[in-house]
């Protein structure tokens, strides 16, 4: 089905081809263009998102959660807390929603070769993270050290469970988890996740930094990163704020003179290290 | 330079309309001067003054037959090119299965008359902001491409205009068809008449012209010049985005969110204001839903809401984007800055609020604190 809109906002036709709960409130959305083949995304970067569409309800931005070398099983992760996210959560396999995308500045992966890696991350933020997860791993001999960092509130909310465990089993990357809060059964660490960047092993003179997480998540990453010696322009943020259009006419992810759209919503911090500081902007 | 006898005006109207375009101009609507069809030069709000201030805005008549003796009003160019809302699509059928379907263009050709500098600026702005990026809006683009544009020069400023400062106006220098500069003196009245494009010379060819004489010539330069020379207001430009970024935490703020009514006139107002949302209308029986493309403004609290809140709670922190994009943010964005110095959100905003003023507060601050900066260690030894 080859569709040429003139109109750059209209929703392409995807299926929901499956749909899996990673957490209470957490889900996955597996999505295939819907008359098969053609149209729709036929390849992405890491880190950047599509704008999804339910059938009269709205629009929401959500980042790719798949592997970019597999783009035929295009994946979202999301929570279910706004009304198109609670809408998409109610759909069911063989159901349709709309996609226009990809958009956004990805991950530079490049720029990690030959470099130590941190990926410091809380709950959701591992979803737009680990398409550049599964990329790094293809692609490992490039790389120094690779480290994941990971925050959660409580064990519950563990995102991508199973996969995180596989992680953990590899002889090639660290991955460090901790929670807020736990019940006596838990035998990892507690903590706020910032706790864990003084004893990760990244060489501060020659590692890449990738940050996604809440904002006051990074706000203290980003300073606990400074003191361990970890220069600004190699630390890369993802940012979030509200869109409606995606292209940068709508004005809505105004970060200071940044469309968070399309500058964004990845950024080297040093591009946005002024504007983190003020309340509100 | 040629000149058209005001008797001659309906020509000029006629020719428009036979090359099948509405013609568009300003008329009196409910105690303003707005844009909307015009028939004939009587149409026009001949003898019509205005006077307008922070919060203020009246309309005079007086003795004058003078077509265009008065500045902007209310309405711009920005609802005709990019309306206040606009159809994205219908989806026909459910959430098992929908078709999309996309709109018709609609792109009326118009011509409009007596367009100010300060709006063919405004619309240069809109240019980089619809067309300029990888993702042309249609709409814009195809309205864009229909029009004609007949500029006047002002006769006179505003006390809230600051287009001089702005260098944008009160001449037109550029993006127009045709440009008109209205004289009224000794029992004559004329206009001087110049083409900008091809589509304005084959226009002039048309028309019932002489050349001007040397002393209408310079009676039109005076024209222009008089206005500049009377505009009520100043911006200080020169080093602007350092104003502002530098100028983020500044008290005046809190200060000037004491008299913000968040409203939104002034976003509404402003000719070069882009912000749109998107609203979903569905059916009763949900098997048919729309989305309307809608004008938006910062000053909404919804306009920021991520999940948890919205960003900009504050209406300290809601001035401070709007002032800061238009006047900042904007030449990083778009190359341009975003203001064209037209004072409609002085004049429009039910509190007065004005910005130059504001602008020219932040700029006085920033320098006492360079001040201090350099001399602060000397004066504050009397403690």
């Amino acid at each position: 089905m080859a569709v040429a809109y003139h109109e750059p906002m209209l929703p392409l036709p995807h299926r929901v081809r499956r749909m899996t709960w990673e957490t209470d409130d957490t889900f996955t959305m597996e999505l295939v263009a819907a008359g098969g083949g053609g149209g729709g995304i036929t390849s992405f970067a890491p880190g950047q998102f599509n704008m999804l569409y339910v059938f009269g309800v709205g629009e929401a931005a959500i980042s790719m959660s798949g592997s970019p070398s597999n783009p035929d099983t295009l994946l979202h992760t999301t929570r279910a807390v706004g009304s198109v996210t609670k809408a998409l959560a109610n759909l069911h396999p063989g159901q349709l929603i709309g996609i226009r995308g990809p958009y956004g500045v990805s991950w530079p992966v490049d720029e990690a070769e030959g470099r130590d890696i941190v990926i410091i991350t809380g709950g959701i933020g591992l979803a737009p993270l680990r398409p550049l997860i599964y990329t790094l791993i293809e692609q490992r001999e490039r790389f120094g050290n690779i480290t994941i960092l990971f925050g959660a509130r409580t064990p519950d909310e563990i995102l991508f469970r199973d996969e995180i465990e596989q992680w953990r089993r590899r002889f090639d990357m660290d991955v460090l988890i901790t929670v807020d809060r736990a019940s006596r059964d838990w035998r990892g660490r507690l903590g706020v996740v910032t706790t864990l960047i003084p004893q990760s092993p990244f060489d501060p003179k020659n590692s890449i930094a990738y940050v996604c997480g809440p904002e006051v998540m990074m706000y203290f990453t980003l300073e606990a990163l400074e003191k361990r010696g970890m220069p600004r322009e190699r630390v890369f943020v993802s940012m979030e704020r509200n869109m409606k259009c995606g292209l940068g006419f709508c004005g809505h992810c105004q970060l200071g003179p940044k469309f968070v759209c399309k500058d964004g919503p990845v950024f080297r911090w040093t591009e946005v290290a002024s504007l983190l500081d003020i309340r509100e902007i | 330079m040629q000149v058209l006898m005001r008797e001659d005006f309906d020509t000029l109207i006629e020719k428009l309309q036979g090359a099948d375009y509405e013609v568009i101009g300003p008329r009196i609507r409910e105690g303003a001067i707005v844009l909307d069809t015009v028939d004939s030069a009587g149409d026009l709000p001949a003898g019509w003054t205005d006077e307008q201030e922070g919060g203020r805005y009246t309309l005079h008549k007086t003795d004058s037959p003078s077509l265009f003796h008065y500045t902007v009003g209310p309405a711009s160019l920005k609802s005709f090119l990019y309306p206040s809302k606009s159809l994205l699509c219908r989806v026909y059928g459910g959430h098992n299965d929908f078709d999309v379907e996309e709109p018709e263009i609609e792109a009326p050709r118009r011509a409009f008359v007596g367009v100010r500098a300060c709006e063919l600026h405004a619309m240069a702005i809109q240019d980089h902001v619809f067309a300029g990026g990888r993702h042309p809006d249609p709409v814009y683009t195809a309205r864009r491409n229909n029009i004609f544009l007949v500029a006047v020069n002002c006769s006179k400023a505003g006390n809230t205009c600051f287009c001089a400062s702005m260098g944008t106006g009160p001449e037109a220098t550029a993006h127009y068809d045709l440009a008109l500069t209205e004289v009224v003196e000794d029992g004559t009245h004329y206009f001087l008449i110049d083409a900008g494009t091809k589509a304005g010379r084959s226009m002039l060819d048309e028309l019932p012209l002489r050349p001007a004489r040397a002393a209408e010539e310079e009676a039109g330069a005076a024209v222009v010049r008089n206005a500049a020379e009377s505009m009520g207001r100043s911006m200080d430009t020169e080093g602007i985005e350092d104003v502002f970024f530098e100028n983020l935490e500044s008290p005046l703020w809190q200060e000037v969110a004491e008299r913000c009514l968040t409203c939104a006139n002034c976003t509404m107002a402003c000719p070069t204001c882009f912000c749109s949302t998107v609203e979903d209308i569905s059916t009763i029986d949900n098997d048919m839903a729309e989305r309307w493309r809608v004008w938006d403004s910062c000053f909404t609290t919804n306009f920021s809401y991520v999940f948890g809140g919205a960003i900009r709670k504050a209406s300290s922190s809601r001035y401070r984007h709007w002032i800061t994009h238009k006047l900042a943010a904007w030449q990083e964005q778009f190359g341009t800055p975003g203001c064209v110095g037209c004072g409609r959100c002085i004049t429009w905003c039910p509190v007065g609020i004005d910005i130059t003023e504001e602008a020219a507060v932040l700029r006085r601050q920033r320098e006492a604190r360079q001040g201090e900066a350099r001399y602060g260690a000397g004066t504050r030894t009397a403690y």
